[in-house]
């Protein structure tokens, strides 16, 4: 499905965010590093699926991508429009730009306001961007993006907590969908749902995107959604990206250790299947203090003197880059 | 197409069911239609669905079940119909003086007649009759001051709690300054500035009670902030106005709601410690404080013209307080049961 190289809606270079804390009255300045020199591209009608544990960078990623925050460091361009950290945009183009980036949250009890109705829900990015559109256009609007999402157009008047879960998700949905965007930021948009609830609203994604020709930027730490939904993989380790694919490649042969121990925790139902599960030692090292060189090698059954002291480089230029010394 | 992929959200929720703490929430979908049914809606509820009655409805279980809530409502809701209908309800004139009856006491002892049923005061004028538009005077108190100190306080927490930083820091060291007097004194320094008449007295009031508001409300409004529908907001580019009052503030109204029924009778007790003080309505006035003031001196001559107005007061700030309590038992989600 890969298409003409105009169709590229996000590109993404040496992107960085970095926060500065202070360490309480004495401590000082003191600098998080939760997202490093991260590039990357997304075309339409594509998804690229980011992975990796809490505390990897991914939501920070989604939010620098949706603009609630500005990149510290590095370029991004969004559907035609620069972005870095000083480039600072007119109102008339953050607004173009707020068309083509939407996002739906992970927990979709926290995402819809509790004292909107669904139709005001739907129709408040409407109020706020196209001033010209009728209240009635509006409204035919919202009650044709419901039924587009698989609810009913009645359900219009209705509140938030009168809704399950999984329709309070398609809600979510509808709401990015309604200034027609171009990319859609999925910041692990099913894994607050139950099961059986999940592989509907993915079905739905997948509809989605085809239907509009979206670009999913698919934020998750669930591989076997991942493995359905993506057509590119990117797998985070403490703001840095350490591995970067297409999902075939990166689920059929993993190269970083980190990406391996990753899939091998993975369940399959399968119960004949030989377990070889990959444990790793200790626990995800502080963003405030990351360790010299490359950042897995405290837990990583590979490391030697090399990783300890120079930190492995990504290279753009491969079609399967990996940041490690030692590749599988 | 949706359809196929995607079953209908009848289907989703039911298929939501079985799992536990979904359940609870999938029947509302089907309760909805018998508690808010709206014109279009055409299916019929689920025949087993537990009803989970709308908000409304689900406010008022609560809150009739503290019966001290109930009884507090009617007593205000009585004292408020009196409020109205003073003038029907009044046997005499409050101000009309009855010379031949000065002192006169309640209708049941020796030399009381029926004419004035709790009796005169000193300078013959009906007890009950002036109670009774006293009640008027009371909920005007209680309404004016509740309404400045809230609409005030509102706005400075949401600019606190929207503006952090200094002006967050400047707001709010404010309020502590105000809130460190003792709330009488401090109202009390304010009329003696102003001047003492009822308008000036509700103002310092309203002043005093203010902090409180502008508190609570920078408490919700930073609950609230880092929440996911304020980020969403944001994204779509909502401005801070429309943040502040479309998006934060309705969810921010039940405590404000519960601290309103409060100060009510803060204020209605407030402003009859300063009419008693002679700082608050004058003389002619029929205040249930001024009332007691006036008559003071008779205390141990006619009990009467002090007791009344002093239980008046007692049972219209009593029964506010119980409904108050009601009110926040029935809107503050931690102490519902499930």
């Amino acid at each position: 499905m890969s298409q003409a190289v105009d169709d590229t809606l996000i590109e993404a270079h040496g992107l960085s965010r970095h926060y500065d804390v202070s360490n309480g009255f004495f401590g000082g300045q003191a600098t998080v590093k939760a997202l490093s020199n991260t590039s990357f591209r997304l075309q339409a009608g594509r998804t690229l699926a980011v992975v990796g544990e809490s505390g990897c960078g991914k939501s920070t990623l989604a939010r620098v991508v949706t603009m609630i925050e500005k990149p510290t460091a590095g370029t991004l361009t969004l559907d035609g429009h620069h972005l870095s950290s000083e480039v600072i945009l007119s109102d008339a183009q953050q607004a173009a730009l707020r068309a083509s980036v939407q996002i739906v949250f992970q927990d979709p009890f926290g995402s819809l306001n509790p004292r909107q109705t669904i139709g005001r829900i739907l129709e408040e990015p409407v109020l706020i961007n196209r001033p010209d559109v009728s209240a009635a256009q509006r409204e035919q609007q919202a009650r044709a993006m419901l039924e587009m999402v698989g609810l009913r157009p009645e359900h219009y008047d209705r509140y938030p907590h009168m809704f399950s879960g999984g329709q309070r998700q398609r809600i979510a949905v509808a709401r990015a969908l309604m200034l027609e965007p171009r990319i859609l930021v999925l910041d692990e948009p099913v894994s607050a749902l139950d099961l059986s609830i999940q592989s509907q609203i993915l079905n739905l994604l997948v509809d989605l995107q085809e239907r509009l020709n979206l670009a999913y930027l698919f934020i998750s730490h669930d591989l076997s959604v991942v493995r359905h939904m993506a057509d590119d993989v990117m797998v985070m380790y403490l703001g840095r990206v350490v591995e970067k694919g297409a999902a075939a490649a990166v689920f059929g042969s993993p190269r970083h250790p980190y990406t391996q121990a990753l899939l091998s925790a993975t369940p399959v139902a399968d119960p004949g299947r030989k377990q070889t599960r990959i444990r790793l030692q200790g626990e995800l090292p502080s963003p405030l203090n990351p360790p010299v060189g490359c950042a897995f090698h405290p837990r990583c059954w590979k490391a030697e003197e090399r990783c300890r002291q120079t930190a492995p480089e990504l290279d753009d230029t491969e079609v399967h880059p990996v940041a490690c010394f030692f590749p599988l | 197409m949706a359809t196929d992929k995607t079953p209908g959200p009848s289907l989703s929720g039911g298929a939501a069911g079985p799992h536990g703490g979904q359940s609870a929430v999938d029947t509302d979908v089907g309760s909805q239609q018998v508690t808010e049914s709206s014109a279009g809606s055409r299916e019929k509820p689920p025949v087993n669905a537990q009803v989970r009655p709308g908000r409304f409805r689900e406010f008022w279980s609560y809150f009739v079940e503290n019966r001290g809530a109930v009884v507090g409502l009617v007593v205000f809701v009585t004292f408020v119909l009196i409020a109205l209908f003073a003038d029907i309800l009044a046997p005499h004139s409050p101000t009309e003086q009855y010379r031949s009856a000065l002192l006169q006491p309640p209708a049941w002892q020796d030399g009381g007649t029926r004419q004035f049923l709790l009796g005169t005061d000193a300078v013959g004028r009906d007890l009950l009759s002036r109670l009774i538009h006293g009640a008027r005077y009371s909920f005007f108190i209680g309404v004016i001051v509740v309404v400045i100190a809230a609409s005030s306080g509102v706005m400075i927490g949401l600019i606190a709690g929207f503006a952090r930083g200094w002006v967050d820091t400047l707001i709010m060291r404010l309020m502590d300054i105000l809130l460190a007097f003792p709330s009488l004194l401090l109202a009390l320094v304010m009329v003696a500035i102003l001047g003492p008449s009822l308008i000036n007295a509700m103002i310092a009031i309203a002043i005093v009670l203010q902090p409180h508001y502008v508190r609570l409300t920078r408490a919700a409004v930073l609950q609230e902030l880092p929440r996911d529908y304020v980020t969403s907001a944001r994204v779509v580019g909502a401005g801070p106005l429309r943040l502040m009052f479309v998006t934060v503030l309705p969810n921010c109204l039940a405590p404000i709601i519960v601290q309103a029924a409060l100060s009510f009778s803060t204020a209605i007790l407030d402003a009859a410690a300063l009419g008693f003080l002679g700082l608050g309505a004058q003389p002619p006035t029929p205040e249930w404080g001024t009332m007691l003031a006036d008559s003071r001196e008779f205390v141990l001559r006619a009990w009467w013209v002090v007791t009344f107005p002093g239980i008046a007061i007692l049972v219209n700030v009593l029964a506010i307080n119980l409904m108050g309590d009601g009110l926040r038992d029935a809107l503050d989600p931690k102490l519902k049961r499930s």
